[in-house]
Formats: structure tokens, sequence, C-alpha cells
């Protein structure tokens, strides 16, 4: 069982077991316990899709899901969802997942460790010059850097790396305050405020996973071409 | 005064000091974001899907300076190394 001490900060200071150089802390154990659920999840629902006649709940709890998720995506990148719903999509299950799954006892959600949001934040970081060198070719997306005037490059280059920096504290500071305010609280008053806080931590939880995935999608589709069509487009339109 | 009871005195009191005046400024930009939102929602009721989403997404940028300060002083009084060294070495 993982129980973490009032003290410790975050998840990666529970150490389950110790070989040597190898830890296995509570981030890493429930990590996996997540990938499990999800994986296992989506193969026992996916495993007999059908289009005709009666899909199952899930499969239908399963497509609502994916459709809103393709709604949202279209409506932030002014273009089809594609390949940007693999990686926003799974952004956003997964951080859903870690963070709800904080009722079931004994569980420590991953994202309430700097190491879990900074991965996710460095993957975003990752991915926006992978879409974006996808979408306007490379020097197409270097000159995005040297706009308006070339001064601006070390400003952009620092704004790229600060709002890489926020993703992670954000989404790490509101997990992790929701889990030690508590823990807190339950060493002071428990039984039935601790319940409320609980509660507020869900909703949270949810919020923060929407964000990321909203504010990864904004930064990846800011980097790509197709809004800038769309209102160069529209502008033209109006001109005229 | 010693530097085990300096340390202790100035990271509990910093610590204090750190969330109480850091969480009024995001309260503050907040409400005005919010004001504003509604403003929008009700001249224009048919576009508040996007008006909901984009004040979601600002109101998250506005609450991480709060969150900034609430991580600042939790890493004051849970993990603080300062703290730590001083204890150390009075223990050793």
């Amino acid at each position: 069982m993982d129980f973490m001490q009032l003290k410790d900060i975050s998840p990666d200071q529970v150490v389950l077991w110790q070989w040597g150089l190898i830890s296995l802390n509570a981030t890493i154990v429930c990590t996996w316990v997540v990938i499990a659920l999800l994986g296992i999840g989506s193969w026992l629902i996916t495993r007999r899709l059908s289009t005709a006649g009666h899909p199952s709940r899930w499969q239908s709890l399963l497509e609502v899901s994916v459709n809103a998720m393709r709604q949202q995506i279209r409506e932030i990148a002014q273009d089809a969802p594609g390949s940007y719903l693999y990686f926003a999509g799974t952004l956003f299950v997964f951080i859903l997942t870690s963070n709800l799954l904080s009722v079931v006892p004994g569980y420590i959600a991953p994202t309430a460790s700097l190491s879990t949001t900074a991965a996710l934040a460095i993957c975003v970081f990752a991915a926006v010059p992978f879409y974006g060198i996808l979408s306007r070719g490379f020097r197409g997306y270097l000159k995005q850097y040297i706009q308006p005037t070339v001064f601006m490059l070390p400003f952009n280059v620092i704004g790229e790396l600060s709002r890489t920096l926020a993703l992670a504290v954000r989404l790490f500071g509101n997990i992790m305050s929701g889990m030690k305010i508590a823990a807190i609280l339950l060493a002071l008053a428990p039984l039935f405020f601790p319940i409320v806080m609980h509660a507020l931590g869900l909703l949270t939880g949810a919020i923060q996973a929407y964000i990321f995935s909203v504010l990864a999608m904004v930064y990846i589709a800011s980097a790509g071409r197709a809004r800038e069509q769309k209102e160069s487009g529209q502008d033209k339109d109006q001109i005229k | 005064m010693d530097s085990i009871s300096l340390i202790g005195m100035g990271s509990v009191i910093t610590a204090g000091l750190t969330i109480g005046i850091g969480a009024i400024g995001p309260a503050l930009g907040e409400g005005r974001a919010v004001a504003q939102g509604l403003a929008s929602i009700a001249q224009q009721p048919d576009e508040s899907n996007t008006i909901t989403r984009t004040l979601f997404v600002g109101l998250a940028m506005i609450e991480s300076t709060a969150i900034y300060a609430f991580v600042v002083s939790m890493i004051l009084l849970f993990a603080n190394p300062f703290w730590d060294y001083v204890v150390a070495q009075a223990g050793g």
C-alpha cells in the first residue's frame, strides 16, 4: 500500500522496493496502474466493435468521448483533427484517469509528482516543433521565431521554455495542493470536511486535465499553418 | 538566536506571507475575467461555448500564479533544504 506521510511533498519520496540502484517509488507504480487500466480497458472494449445494430454501452461511451475530443480539436486547430487527436487525446485521457483515480484508497495520483508533469510538459515541448515542421516545413517553422522582427528571437525562445515550465508546475501544483489539503484536513477534522475537499480535488483534477490538453493543442495550433491561413482568408474576404 | 530557530522562524513566517499575499492578485484577476466573460455571454449567447472554453483556459493561466505561490509555500514547509541541512548539522 502506498502511504504518503504528511511531510512528503510528492509520491517520489514513497519508495516501495529497492534493488541496488533501481528504486521503485509510488509514482512509478501508480503510473503502471493507470497504464494497465487504460490499456486493458480499451482492449476489452474494442475487441468486438460493431458498426450496425447494437453497439455495447462501453463502445458508445468511447465513441462519444472520441467525438467530443475531435470536435474540440477541430475548433481549436481550425483544421481536421487528424493526428492531433492521438497526442492531445492521450494527454487528456491519461491525466484525467490519473487524477480521478485518486479517490481509490492507497492510490496516489502520479501527476502529483513533478517528475510526471515535467515529462508530460517535455512531451508537449517536443510535439510543438514536430507538428510545426510537419505543417510548415523546417524553414517555415524556424522563421516563426524571428517574427515580427529578429530582435524578438530571445523572447520567443524564452516564452517557449517558460510556457513549458508553466504547464508542468500548473498541473503539479493543482494536484499536489488538492492532496495536501485533504491530508492536512484529515489530520485535523476527519470524517466530513475531507470528503468535500476530495470532491473539489476531483473537480480540479478534471479541469486541469482539460486545460493541459487544450493548452497543448493551442500551442501546437499556433505553430501550425491552418489558423493563419483561415484568418488571412477571412480578412481578404472582408476587404473585398 | 541560533541558526535553527532563525531558519525555522523565517521559513514559517515566509510560508504564511507567501500564500497570503500571493492569493490576492489572482483572485482579483479571476473575478474580473469571469465578470467580463459573463458580460460577453450576455451579449452573444450563441457563442457561449467558445466564450466558456476561452474563459476556462484564461482562468487556468491566471490560477497558475496562485499555484506558484502555493508551491513555494509548501516547499518552505515540507521540502525545505535549509531546514534539512540545519537539522542534519544539529543531529550529526
